[in-house]
């Protein structure tokens, strides 16, 4: 795995929560809120190089409303998407399923999807998503790595070339730009000891 | 002076009927009699506050209240907040004696929204007290505070957004034992601004036209999940507060203007759709939660 060179970046929303914002609040509410939260992760993404791979950790929010889902998962998605040369990738993990609704709804409403970490050590799809990406991303999550030697039987028929560049580009899974192997992004995550 | 009596049962089915009352009154000061009031809940409790409020904005006059006869009656609005948050709405006769400390048996206490720093609040109270009630009362999951919170979140935040004027919530427990023979939580939350149709009139009613008013702008935002904001992610706000009272077979009723539009289950026998109600500002949000059906 040498060779997708990523230092993943970890970031404990319930901390940027109580740092930024709402030093007295412990839940993720309202629109603003998750605005200022989002507005720090997207500060703190800033001073990293061309491309990085950031684990957004919910472990400690209690409450998140459908406003802030919006604003810390969906349009944090968007914004780094929109802007420019920086290549962002995530994994949102700690996501209970209390937390799973709300940050669903959003990405079904935005037409995104996103990888995220339900259980420690089970990463699921999230959001919008078809069949067929569907099954390719759970075969890649299965394998972790495929080499360009194994795409085709990864891929099968125009369709799967189809999805699998669809979750390159929504940024679902990563291609090294050297060995051109794909990565499960659940595989290059570490958590901090 | 215009003498108005607050029925005797003042609830989410006599509500409506109250407020069009006060919105027809005479354009002097108002006296509410709720000397023979028996029975409230937090639709009742709130309603009185957005009377009072707009009573005094159309009279230019604080109103009066006259406080129940009933001992029981005066003790569960002290226990909810009643007197503390109509002090600077109501004259009220010697309404420090009744602000009594605030009582462990209420789900939640009428509660000022004005700002997201009162959500956070609403929140945070709710969090400690609800669980308890959902699980031991409703007999929803222990997760089930976590939905009923995002539901008070979303609401609230309706206000704040669209409104543009200070509103209230409150939520309390009761057994509806005659009514549907099994536990309930009732949700409230009113405020006075600018309404449903005010909050969407400029982006939305060209393309209704002549159909555009009350009823049509409840049904944008009720229905189809339409907002003044042209971020697509915005409005779901009450997509989601449907979906999730539908899930717990709850009912959820939009009052706005002259319209009242509802999602009912089965048990409630509520209309979807009520026209023709006076045209009062603001919007008036009644949640019923019941406990989960005998399997």
């Amino acid at each position: 795995m040498t060779d997708a060179s990523f230092d993943p970046i970890w970031i404990d929303v319930g901390e940027v929560l109580q740092r930024t914002v709402a030093s007295l609040y412990s839940s993720l509410v309202t629109r603003p809120t998750g605005r200022a939260v989002r507005m720090a992760i997207e500060t703190q993404l800033q001073t990293v190089g061309a491309r990085s791979l950031s684990l957004i950790d919910f472990s400690e929010v209690v409450i998140i409303d459908f406003s802030c889902a919006d604003e810390v998962v969906a349009k944090l998605l968007m914004d780094t998407r929109e802007g420019g040369a920086h290549e962002a990738f995530f994994v949102f993990c700690g996501v209970h399923e209390p937390h799973r609704d709300q940050i669903e709804a959003v990405l079904d409403r935005r037409r995104l999807a996103t990888v995220a970490e339900i259980e420690p050590g089970t990463f699921q799809l999230l959001g919008a998503r078809t069949p067929e990406e569907d099954r390719l991303w759970m075969e890649l999550e299965v394998r972790g790595l495929v080499s360009p030697e194994q795409l085709d039987q990864l891929i099968g028929d125009e369709g799967g070339r189809l999805a699998l560049e669809s979750l390159l580009d929504r940024r679902l899974a990563f291609r090294s730009p050297t060995s051109g192997r794909i990565h499960a992004l659940s595989r290059l995550v570490r958590r901090p000891n | 002076m215009n003498v108005l009596p607050v029925p005797a049962s003042l609830d989410q089915h006599t509500v409506d009927a109250f407020l069009d009352q006060v919105w027809l009154t005479k354009d002097e000061r108002t006296l509410f009699d709720a000397r023979h009031l028996r029975w409230v809940d937090p639709n009742g409790m709130v309603g009185l506050l957005v009377a009072g409020t707009v009573a005094a904005r159309k009279q230019g006059a604080m109103p009066r209240l006259e406080p129940p006869e009933s001992t029981d009656v005066i003790g569960y609005l002290s226990r909810m907040g009643f007197f503390e948050a109509a002090g600077g709405i109501f004259e009220l006769e010697d309404p420090g004696k009744r602000a009594k400390p605030r009582s462990s048996d209420v789900l939640l206490e009428i509660t000022p929204v004005a700002s997201n720093v009162d959500v956070h609040e609403v929140v945070d109270r709710v969090q400690t007290r609800a669980g308890a009630i959902l699980t031991s009362k409703l007999g929803y999951p222990a997760t089930a505070v976590v939905q009923f919170s995002v539901i008070l979140s979303e609401v609230c935040q309706n206000i704040i957004e669209h409104a543009e004027a200070p509103g209230w919530v409150a939520a309390q427990a009761y057994n509806w034992a005659k009514r549907l023979g099994r536990d309930v939580v009732v949700i409230s939350v009113m405020d006075v601004g600018r309404g449903f149709r005010g909050s969407l009139s400029d982006e939305h009613s060209a393309r209704y036209g002549d159909r555009w008013g009350d009823s049509t702008a409840l049904e944008a935002a009720f229905l189809h999940g339409l907002t003044r904001f042209p971020d697509s992610g915005r409005g779901q706000g009450i997509q989601q507060i449907r979906r999730q009272v539908r899930r717990w077979d709850g009912a959820i009723t939009i009052r706005s203007g002259t319209a009242r539009i509802g999602q009912v289950p089965e048990w409630d026998d509520t209309p979807p759709l009520v026209e023709g109600l006076q045209p009062f500002p603001g919007a008036q949000i009644s949640i019923v939660l019941p406990a989960r059906a005998p399997e």
